[in-house]
């Protein structure tokens, strides 16, 4: 992070704010997984001179972050919307657990889709795992609440959500510096505890009652003095609202009446019914799942929501226009733009081109090479959530008669398939269809889709520090596949057909790694070997 | 410069530089103690897709984004998204265009987006000084000069 600044002011993107927070508390270790729009937060902690690292995946990410706390040291934690679904389990059981350090785990939501498969609505992780979460609104906010998150994590030694959504991490908006102080971190120690942290039943029940208890008390602090602004303005709106749609809605009606709630979970309810009395026409303007509306109505405020039309995308000034005027006609659709394809050279373009050919029914996953289900190409028939391709490949070479089911194909990415395309793998040795399968992973070198990050199959670490390596290849041979090819398919089209065509003839398994080095990559990744290999001369 | 906040629109294709336009842009308001917000969508950025950015700066700026029809200036690196991108522009706003620079005189082809940024700080009040201050701090060194004469090519012509 280089950042302009001007009076111990700095124009910061909301990830960054949220590095700076992370590395002002004395975090001592960033880890997570690449996702938009979270990955620049690890990756500015780290230029800042923090301990950053990628994990294979977010649930991995999650537990190590857990042990820091456990070990009384400040952890946090981050992830896409969707990297919470895959880091759930440890996330509800850490609930229960007592910490002695701080745990703060981001999860980076995004309404619209700018760049993700669904746009599902984390703050209703909050609610189900019992965890408290705040949403900032502005980088200052994630700055801010990054630290406030730490202190409440260490206060009632539980994890806490920070929730932000694509406007709040990729926006630049002016930080300043130092404006919350937090205690110094501790040093890390060890005591045993067996009943706050080994979640057997017999623990687990009184845990689950603490975890109430400790909820209900934050209710009391939030609603007395949590990190919620209220704006008095005129009586006849008032407007509750939370995160990015508060800076709409102070656009949209500079004169309503506002109650922004920052700590969204548990909610202030008392001064919510206190705000809802307090004014004639009292709605709330959230953007997604109507989360806020429904807790007030369940707590008995009489209080307006928005219509479904603006639960899908993202809210801005117009919208929110809209909603207050009870508009709810058919909004003007954006033009449309030039969609991303595939880079020219892209190594991934002939193997989708030859797919495509050969008639291939493909299982495929999450990652530049989605883009192989657009024209010219049109070879991906599926794409559910990260690591699916084998497993879907797989249902439907069992479900498929013979001659379809020999056309199944399963595709992954390097980075993906270490995420989560391993336990795929050993389920196709495990339950082989009766026809076969095969498993392409194209490996070009870099967590491409995100912005060439590191992952366990490059060797390289967060920072590009050469580190231990996970080879594709004697992966699979050691769990049993025989077929396993190491091929470069764009420096041999023909060829790279025919051994498609042989692997899927074949009623056995066929790994075929396809490897290339992304072009956009290829130039950093040559010079991070040529480093290592000064190194070690 | 008025308290009224000031909307620009950068817009063209992944690969083009409308991210560096726009958080230049963006460096040169903050530096002259103007409130600013700047955003734009990530991810595909450099798939070639269509990429646009929205700045705002003002005395106090809410919403980072720039409402539909509410743009002052709209500015196009990639001729084939105007069209796209024509609703952000507002009925008196203005449209910076690539045929508004004569491209044969460009020294470096990549740097239309800076000769574009000239253009507009035609518009703007902020002294040149703090343009060339802005540029500096984003584009590597080797890269200065056919910059700042892409920058002057706008700003001059």
């Amino acid at each position: 992070m280089d950042a302009l600044q001007q009076h111990d002011l700095s124009l910061l993107s909301g990830d960054e704010a949220v590095a700076l927070a992370a590395f002002d508390a004395g975090v001592q270790l960033g880890t997570g997984y690449p996702g938009t729009p979270s990955t620049e937060i690890l990756e500015t902690f780290e230029t800042l001179g923090g301990k950053a690292q990628w994990a294979p995946n977010e649930k991995v990410a999650l537990e190590v972050g857990i042990g820091v706390a456990i070990a009384g040291q400040r952890a946090i934690v981050t992830m896409k919307h969707v990297g919470l679904n895959v880091a759930a389990d440890p996330l509800f059981t850490v609930a229960l657990i007592r910490l002695d350090g701080a745990l703060v785990i981001v999860s980076a939501d995004d309404p619209g889709m700018a760049s993700s498969q669904n746009e599902q609505d984390n703050r209703r992780y909050a609610v189900a795992a019992g965890v408290p979460m705040l949403e900032p609104s502005d980088s200052q906010e994630a700055y801010e609440f990054t630290l406030r998150a730490i202190e409440i994590s260490e206060r009632w030694q539980a994890p806490v959500l920070l929730r932000m959504t694509t406007r709040v991490c990729h926006s630049k908006t002016m930080v300043r510096r130092g404006t919350i102080a937090i205690p110094e971190p501790r040093p890390s120690h060890f005591e045993h505890d067996f009943p706050s942290r080994v979640m057997i039943p017999a623990y687990a029940r009184p845990a689950h009652l603490r975890l109430r208890n400790t909820l209900a008390q934050m209710a009391a602090w939030n609603d007395e003095s949590g990190p919620n602004q209220r704006i008095d303005g005129s009586a006849s709106l008032g407007i509750v609202t939370s995160g990015i749609s508060f800076q709409h809605v102070r656009e949209a009606a500079p004169d309503a009446s506002v109650l922004k709630l920052g700590m969204t979970y548990p909610l202030p309810i008392e001064q919510m019914r206190r705000f809802a009395l307090s004014v004639e026409r009292c709605i709330v303007i959230e953007e997604g799942d109507p989360y806020l509306v429904e807790a007030a109505r369940t707590a008995g405020i009489a209080i307006e929501g928005k219509p479904e039309i603006f639960r899908f995308g993202e809210l801005n000034t117009g919208r929110v226009r809209r909603i207050l005027a009870g508009d709810s006609s058919p909004e003007p659709k954006p033009a449309p733009g030039k969609p991303p394809a595939l880079c020219p050279g892209c190594p991934h373009r002939t193997v989708f081109t030859i797919l495509n050919e050969l008639d291939c029914i493909v299982a495929g996953d999450i990652g530049c090479y989605s883009l192989g289900v657009l024209p010219p190409f049109e070879a991906m028939d599926t794409l559910v959530c990260m690591g699916a391709a084998i497993g879907v490949g797989l249902g439907l070479r069992h479900a498929l008669p013979p001659a379809e089911a020999k056309r199944v194909v399963s595709v992954i990415g390097d980075s993906t398939f270490v995420h989560s395309g391993i336990t795929g793998l050993v389920e196709m040795v495990y339950n082989p269809p009766a026809t076969g399968h095969l498993l392409i992973i194209l490996d070009n070198g870099t967590t491409a889709m995100t912005g060439m990050q590191e992952n366990p199959s490059t060797g390289r670490t967060l920072a590009h520090a050469s580190t231990g390596k996970v080879v594709f290849e004697d992966l699979a041979r050691s769990l049993g596949v025989r077929r396993v090819h190491v091929v470069d398919p764009a420096a041999a089209p023909e060829q790279f057909k025919a051994l498609i065509q042989e692997c899927l003839d074949t009623p056995e398994l066929s790994v075929v790694i396809a490897r290339r080095n992304c072009l956009l990559a290829a130039r950093s990744i040559r010079e991070y070997e040529r480093c290592h290999e000064q190194q070690n001369d | 410069m008025n308290s009224k906040t000031t909307n620009v629109v950068v817009a063209g294709l992944g690969g083009q530089g409308v991210i560096k336009a726009s958080d230049i842009l963006a460096e040169v308001a903050f530096a002259s103690g103007l409130d600013v917000k700047k955003s734009e969508l990530h991810g595909m950025s450099q798939r070639g897709g269509s990429v646009s950015s929205d700045v705002r700066f003002g005395e106090h700026v809410f919403s980072p984004m720039v409402t539909r029809g509410e743009a002052d200036f709209l500015v196009v690196i990639a001729p084939d998204q105007v069209d796209v991108n024509r609703a952000a522009l507002s009925d008196s706003g203005v449209l910076i265009e690539t045929s508004q620079i004569d491209e044969s005189r460009l020294p470096n082809k990549k740097s239309m987006n800076v000769a574009l940024l000239g253009v507009l700080s035609r518009h703007l009040q902020f002294p040149v000084d703090a343009w060339i201050e802005a540029l500096k701090r984003n584009i590597p060194e080797k890269l200065h000069e056919a910059n700042i004469a892409a920058f002057s090519l706008g700003r001059d012509k």
